[in-house]
């Protein structure tokens, strides 16, 4: 994955097949720590002991159609290049939150990425699900809710191309002014 | 194109965006639309997935046909990433492989839209190694 974008596209399809209703992606940069968090949060099936143990074995899939499953391998490999590390916890019937802390600074930290478009594509082709999207840094925060956004725009679904446009231009904006506010 | 920033922003171009839009005649009634499934695992992310579903998305409201676009898991063709199904009103599904931005225009231009079979199905007798 060349973006970290790409790999909460990824992640989220996790908390998809475990039929969340909720998805919730935090992001908070610290310069001080120096640390790039990433989380995860969704009100899925979660999983038991056992198979989270197994979860980021990446010969390891609840899957039928292969036998290897390296979303969080990758996730977590890419997050130990920066010096950084992942956890995951996760209660069967409650759900899973994956969190991963990537070096900030660190040459081989992934750039975030086309998130604006993530998150639209996201809440796009996934209309029976609310995605909150928070982005905290030192300057400030943003929080991206499509429920509110629903609620928002009535009728008019989320899949019409100028609403989409919209809607990234609007997290685009608003990203920018809590990244160069200061 | 005037800037949002805001919920309030949004709800202000509401209006004149619902102006423009064009009622569906069988939104109610899937089965006879268009229907396109994207395969979005792991390995279609990394081949390119999310611009292949962008273009699905974007073109075929340019065109303004009618279809329902979805995300699905890996179908076990990881080698032919990105993997789209396409299902035609009253037609079985077909699975392309190695569906790039100019494959998903082509899929558009002539299965879509003219019913001409085009290159890269995956047979469904295709099986994996383990099978």
């Amino acid at each position: 994955m060349k973006e970290l974008s790409l790999h909460i596209l990824d992640l989220v399809q996790n908390s998809i097949r475990a039929n969340a209703d909720r998805i919730e992606i935090q992001v908070t940069e610290n310069i001080k720590l120096d640390q790039y968090c990433i989380e995860i949060i969704d009100n899925g099936c979660g999983m038991d002991e056992e198979t989270l143990k197994k979860a980021i074995d990446p010969y390891f899939t609840s899957r039928t159609t292969r036998k290897v499953g390296l979303g969080l391998s990758l996730f977590k490999q890419n997050a130990e290049l920066t010096g950084g590390s992942m956890s995951i916890s996760s209660e069967p019937g409650k759900g899973t939150r994956v969190s991963a802390i990537f070096g900030h600074t660190h040459l081989d930290r992934p750039m975030m990425g086309d998130i604006a478009g993530t998150i639209i594509l996201l809440a796009v082709s996934n209309p029976s699900i609310s995605f909150r999207y928070r982005h905290q840094t030192d300057s400030g925060s943003y929080c991206f809710d499509t429920q509110e956004i629903k609620e928002a725009l009535g009728e008019i679904p989320l899949s019409n191309s100028e609403i989409k446009h919209y809607l990234e231009d609007m997290i685009l904006e608003n990203l920018k002014s809590i990244h160069y506010s200061n | 194109m005037e800037k949002v920033k805001s919920l309030a922003d949004l709800k202000k171009i509401r209006d004149e965006v619902q102006s423009r839009i064009r009622l569906r005649e069988n939104s109610d009634r899937p089965e006879k639309l268009v229907q396109i499934k994207v395969a979005m695992a792991t390995c279609g992310i990394a081949s390119g997935a999310k611009e292949t579903l962008n273009t699905f998305v974007e073109e075929l409201e340019l065109q303004a046909i009618d279809a329902v676009i979805t995300q699905t898991g890996c179908m076990g063709y990881c080698y032919a990433e990105p993997t789209v199904e396409v299902t035609l009103p009253g037609k079985d599904p077909l699975v392309f492989g190695y569906v790039d931005k100019t494959k998903a225009l082509e899929i558009i231009e002539k299965y879509i839209k003219k019913q001409e079979l085009v290159d890269g199905i995956i047979p469904v007798t295709y099986k994996t190694i383990d099978e």
